[in-house]
């Protein structure tokens, strides 16, 4: 059985405009030991779903799924209480902005302490001394000297290590790294990837990579999810979705990293992610896409299998009858940009 | 072995450590000389409530109509016996001036520490719960802002009756929405960030959220405002005073015996009026010199 799996999740904000979808129609599944890779755009949704599946969407955020199920527990029936406890145990997050993601009025050492009395009952002596073994492991030297260090004194790679040592506090299952490595220097970025990945595969955790950066996945993910304005667009395993992307958007994605730009000029995705105003009413990436047809205009595709993963086109990349497909559809989208 | 290998380390790390936070909060302070004035004339006053019975000459309410408005000492016909003479009823000044902090300054605790208690709390939950508890409270909020403060003061007496305690609820209330406002807006700020958001993964509770995790951050400015609106709650008791509705005759409240000697003010004899003026004039001042000094060091904003 799967430790996680989400049917349609939905996040819908309402505004005075009409509603707004954050995510809308999510569909996914996790398995113990495995490391999902979700990119895409800001504002995207990526984030936003795993705030959802905790239940943790800020006001005036509503959810909606056919689905929602994490370790055997079902989180659309379970009480506040519950959940706070299931949680707070086996689901734990790291988040992208490590010098806020403490409470700047307490030590460091207090802080994990805390989360180890509250989860694992322990006594102030006994927490002190996992919240130093914590440290240790994460890579922090003199752990000792450290816990009675304010957030603030600490530099943001260091901050970094302590989140990581608190997310791992409670031996979670599941792992949620919200973009780990976007405020910290490159240097630094690999040592915090390859700590994240030795400690998920030591304690075969289940993980979430969110991100916007595709080269941090590429080496780290096993199953990669591509989505924009709150849907997936593609999902595949990592290595076949950086060589044989099948959905134009992940292409055009790819395409766009400065790392695959062999001379010339870089190449961009034209266009913004539709707002609430200009939502399109067929496949979200219509207006923007270089492929699109009527039919992308007209009808929204569904998220289906296809090939190697699962993706959300009427043309896949790959397809011997593509051409053919999007002739007879009449093809708009290349006049558009050009 | 372990413990060896990391004891250089550590040692060093000590000497290398940022100062206390209470010295760093000292040296900012003690840069603003007023404030160090207003520090020390606070001090002077916490004194007085304390050791009012060994300071004071006399009882604050013996009268002795032999001597009555008796001039202060260095005016011709004063004399040592009563320093800044007697007023109406032949009651020593000075005594009644010491114990005066009693009422005046403890009245201005009492208002500012009910203010902030139901005040953080509201402006907690506002903050927290957002939608309609939230516009609730801030809406009645603005109503108690659009009146002007003295008369909401007068209004609230005159429900609950005049007396010492009820003119402290009637102040607190009308200084009420500036710490409602003030813990709301930082929640929002501070709810903003990562670490509440984390807070919420690792299971903590609402409450605990609003007390543990996000209150301890919002206290910088509640500080800083307390002690500003320590000035404001000791100038409206004693106007309530003043008034008559506040505390009562003969309580040596500052606003009170400004009351009692209404009838001399623009007679020959002034100090029955000037002094308790000038006592309650130093003292705001006095607060309000400590609270630009208490900003200076708190704000983190104001910080070089």
């Amino acid at each position: 059985m799967a430790l996680l799996e989400i049917e349609n999740l939905s996040v819908e904000f309402p505004t005075r405009a009409g509603t707004v979808y954050a995510v809308e129609g999510m569909t996914m599944k996790l398995d113990q030991g495995e490391i999902l890779g979700v990119v895409g755009e800001s504002g995207s949704g990526k984030s936003m779903t795993m705030l959802a599946l905790m239940g943790l969407v800020p006001f005036p955020g509503k959810i909606r799924a056919d689905k929602l199920m994490f370790n055997g527990h079902n989180l659309l029936t379970i009480s506040e209480r519950e959940r706070r406890k299931i949680i707070g145990k086996d689901v734990a997050m790291i988040f992208q902005e490590p010098t806020t993601s403490l409470n700047p009025c307490f030590t460091i050492g207090f802080q994990l302490a805390e989360t180890l009395k509250f989860h694992e009952g322990m006594s102030s002596k006994q927490a002190r001394n996992r919240a130093i073994e914590l440290l240790e492991q994460v890579g922090i030297p003199a752990p000792e000297g450290r816990l009675k260090a304010f957030p603030h004194q600490l530099s943001g790679g260091m901050n970094q290590r302590v989140m990581i040592a608190m997310a791992i506090a409670c031996n979670p299952k599941f792992l949620i790294a919200d973009e780990p490595t976007t405020a910290l220097d490159v240097t630094i970025q690999a040592q915090i990837l390859n700590l994240l990945t030795s400690l998920q595969r030591d304690r075969n955790m289940a993980m979430v990579l969110i991100t916007h950066n595709m080269g941090v996945v590429a080496e780290t993910a096993h199953r990669m999810m591509v989505m924009y304005a709150g849907q997936i667009m593609e999902e595949a395993t990592a290595s076949d979705l950086f060589n044989r992307p099948q959905h134009p958007y992940t292409n055009a994605l790819l395409a766009a990293l400065p790392e695959r730009a062999v001379g010339g000029r870089l190449a961009t995705i034209p266009g913004v992610v539709p707002g609430l105003a200009d939502r399109p009413k067929g496949c979200l990436f219509s207006p923007r896409c270089q492929f699109a047809t009527d039919r992308c205009v007209a009808e929204r595709p569904d998220l289906s299998l296809w090939q190697h993963g699962s993706l959300r086109c009427f043309y896949p990349l790959g397809d011997a009858e593509r051409e053919q497909k999007i002739k007879t559809d009449h093809l708009i989208g290349a006049e558009a940009n050009q | 072995m372990t413990v060896q290998a990391s004891t250089p380390t550590q040692s060093h790390e000590q000497m290398s450590a940022p100062p206390h936070p209470f010295r760093e909060f000292w040296g900012y302070f003690s840069a603003n000389k007023g404030a160090v004035a207003g520090l020390v004339f606070i001090s002077i006053l916490v004194f007085c409530i304390l050791f009012a019975d060994l300071i004071a000459p006399y009882g604050f309410s013996g009268s002795n109509t032999d001597i009555r408005l008796t001039p202060p000492v260095w005016q011709e016909g004063g004399s040592f016996a009563h320093i800044l003479g007697t007023d109406a009823i032949g009651r020593d000044m000075f005594s009644r001036l010491i114990y005066g902090t009693r009422y005046s300054l403890a009245i201005g605790a009492m208002v500012v520490a009910l203010s902030i208690i139901v005040g953080t709390t509201l402006g907690l939950v506002a903050g927290f719960a957002r939608g309609m508890v939230e516009t609730v409270i801030l809406r009645v909020m603005d109503i108690i802002l659009t009146l002007p403060s003295l008369l909401l003061a007068l209004v609230i007496v005159a429900i609950l009756g005049s007396g010492l305690y009820n003119a402290v609820i009637a102040v607190a209330v009308v200084i009420l929405p500036h710490y409602v406002r003030l813990v709301r807006a930082s929640v929002i700020t501070e709810t903003a960030k990562d670490y509440v958001t984390a807070a919420r993964v690792a299971g903590a509770g609402r409450l605990r959220l609003m007390f543990r995790e996000v209150l301890p951050n919002c206290l910088a400015p509640l500080i800083v405002q307390a002690s500003l609106g320590m000035s404001t709650a000791i100038l409206d008791t004693a106007a309530l005073g003043f008034l008559g509705l506040g505390a009562q005759p003969p309580l040596p409240e500052w606003g009170t015996m400004l009351a009692d000697a209404r009838e001399f003010i623009g007679a020959d004899y002034w100090w029955v009026v000037t002094l308790p003026g000038i006592a309650i004039l130093l003292t705001v001042v006095a607060f309000n010199l400590l609270g630009d000094g208490l900003r200076d060091a708190l704000d983190p904003k104001l910080k070089s």
